[in-house]
């Protein structure tokens, strides 16, 4: 009761008299907000704002001069610029895809009962923590198309693997699964953290009604960790959108344009002095991650567990 | 208690060294490889066991830039993860205390950092106007600005849990702001200090994207970079590169053995609640 009193008080005589609301007098000082929001505005949501400016301009070193909607007219004229657009997509929705799959398979699998858990659990989180440049510059050499060693394992067994990297239609796809190579133990993480928090009662219960392993898992596990198929789905989903670095160590958008990402466009476009084209790249894949994860993080928190 | 599943288990250990364990091999046998046996790019044992050699053919490449991308990093790492935590936790403290109007849009706000991509070019020209293009204080605070976020979420989940009873007391005490925040409950915050220094040091450490367009250029390169641009310069001398890949690994191993439990529970925050 005291708590709630003194809070209160402190709150009422701080709306009676903003003029009055000394540094000093209160606990919690909005001052506190300063660096961080200096660093963030300046930093961040500056830029982000004149982005939108700057699209809309001829952009050099030396000036920008205004030519409304131009940028946006080459990048949507411009095929390589245009597929760019279709690969990040394709990019997202493959890696979350799989993540989602394969995080939620293993997590079952690292929850039961099962020899060497702890060793499974590092092995399949450990290249998280990798270098996405040395994740990506080992598998550019794995996939090596007649030395690498995953066509020679393939061969070893009668498979012509395929080109990985230098085949147009794999390579997006080849670095798409090194991508599920490296985050799948996050997604992995993530399910346990939720499948360990589903109280055993649960299970208990569902032996006595006599449920299988199917069962459990499709009416107990599927909806009690649909919070962590939520943070799973919405973070790769983010991340496959933003996803640069690995695309670049391994193809640099090659062979032709056939991996090109936006972002791989953006830095392009920079690289070559086109910097108004570039930001207008950015402003649209502002709008492509905004168009895509606002509505689906509104949906997927919204539905309730249906037990 | 039910008994343990051996042949899946068989079957999982067996499919985890293929898929997991190999590449790491991989690059531990290329990196102690000599030059000819490397090239092959071959999974195969080494003739010469060339650990030694190679480590320091690849420290003493291009002026021992390597040892130079090292120090950057760390200064970079350091300075850039001290401010995110100290101004984060600054943040998240007074946005779980105080509840007033601006709180739904600094939530937003925090939000649209872990969302948005950032604006790259714009940064640039920020920076520049700023005098800070191409400087190690520049790319500081760019690792700040877009890392604080994460530290925000992950902080005031923490501050929520810790009863207000206690600042009253040490205001009764006569502690102002400074104190009661630094003094009381900084201490208190400890695990999830820990959890978000690590976490975003591994980030930091591993972060290409952002040193690639901020500091461009060898004097101030960070290891990323300079991995990436050794990758193209070493094309022929595959047990150097690979040496480089396996000397950048070694940091987030250290992390990860010493810190596995923080790390687990800094990436899995909000996993459970949604």
């Amino acid at each position: 009761m005291a708590t709630t009193t003194v809070t209160r008080s402190a709150e009422t005589r701080g709306d009676a008299s903003p003029a009055g609301r000394v540094r000093a007098k209160s606990p919690y000082p909005t001052w506190f907000y300063l660096p961080a929001a200096v660093i963030y505005g300046v930093l961040f949501i500056v830029p982000t704002l004149i982005a939108f400016y700057f699209s809309l301009t001829r952009w050099s070193i030396f000036d920008s001069k205004f030519i409304g909607f131009g940028n946006y007219v080459t990048f949507f004229k411009e095929p390589a610029l245009v597929t760019s657009l279709w690969h990040t997509l394709v990019y997202a929705v493959v890696t979350s895809g799989l993540k989602v799959v394969l995080g939620l398979l293993l997590a079952m699998l690292l929850t039961s009962q099962i020899l060497a858990r702890g060793y499974l659990r590092s092995v399949v989180f450990f290249p998280v923590l990798v270098s996405t440049i040395g994740v990506g510059l080992t598998f550019t050499v794995l996939m090596n198309p007649e030395k690498g060693l995953i066509n020679q394992s393939l061969a070893a067994i009668g498979i012509q693997g395929p080109g990985w990297l230098t085949d147009p239609s794999y390579a997006l796809l080849s670095v798409a699964l090194v991508d599920v190579w490296k985050g799948v133990g996050l997604a992995t993480l993530i399910y346990i953290a939720g499948i360990v928090s589903i109280p055993q009662e649960y299970f208990e219960a569902a032996r006595v009604d006599g449920a299988g392993a199917w069962d459990n898992f499709r009416h107990l596990v599927l909806p009690l960790a649909r919070p962590a198929t939520v943070t799973v789905i919405t973070l790769s989903l983010i991340g496959g959108l933003r996803s640069f670095d690995l695309i670049w160590a391994m193809t640099r958008g090659g062979p032709g344009f056939t991996s090109d990402v936006i972002a791989s466009v953006i830095y392009k476009q920079y690289q070559a002095g086109f910097y108004g084209l570039s930001t207008a790249g950015n402003v649209v894949l502002f709008v492509v991650v905004t168009a895509i994860v606002l509505p689906l993080s509104r949906f997927l928190n919204r539905k309730e567990v249906e037990l | 208690m039910p008994r343990k599943n051996f042949a899946l288990s068989f079957l999982a250990i067996v499919l985890s060294v293929i898929v997991f364990l190999v590449p790491f091999a991989f690059i531990l046998l290329t990196a102690i490889k000599d030059q000819q046996q490397a090239s092959l790019l071959d999974f195969s044992w080494p003739h010469q066991f060339r650990l030694v050699q190679n480590f320091v053919d690849v420290v003493q490449a291009r002026d021992y830039m390597l040892i130079i991308a090292f120090i950057n990093s760390t200064i970079l790492t350091a300075a850039s993860v001290t401010l995110m935590v100290v101004f984060g936790a600054m943040v998240a403290f007074i946005l779980q205390r105080r509840r007033g109007r601006w709180n739904g849009l600094i939530n937003a706000l925090v939000l649209a950092g872990l969302i948005m991509p950032p604006a790259v070019v714009p940064t640039i020209w920020v920076l520049q106007k700023l005098g800070l293009f191409r400087t190690m204080p520049g790319l500081i605070l760019v690792e700040v600005a877009f890392g604080l976020s994460f530290v925000i979420l992950l902080f005031r989940a923490f501050i929520g849990t810790i009863p207000r009873e206690l600042d009253e007391a040490a205001i009764i005490d006569g502690a102002g702001p400074m104190r009661l925040f630094f003094r009381v409950i900084l201490p208190l915050l400890r695990p999830v200090i820990i959890t978000s220094v690590v976490v975003q040091s591994v980030f930091v450490f591993n972060d290409f994207t952002n040193p690639l367009y901020f500091l461009p250029g060898d004097q101030n390169a960070t290891v990323q970079l300079t991995l990436y641009n050794f990758a193209s310069q070493f094309n022929t001398q595959y047990n150097l590169l690979f040496m480089n890949i396996l000397l950048i690994t070694i940091p987030p191993l250290v992390m990860f053995l010493f810190f596995n439990r923080q790390i687990v529970a800094g990436m899995t925050a909000g996993a459970v609640k949604g």
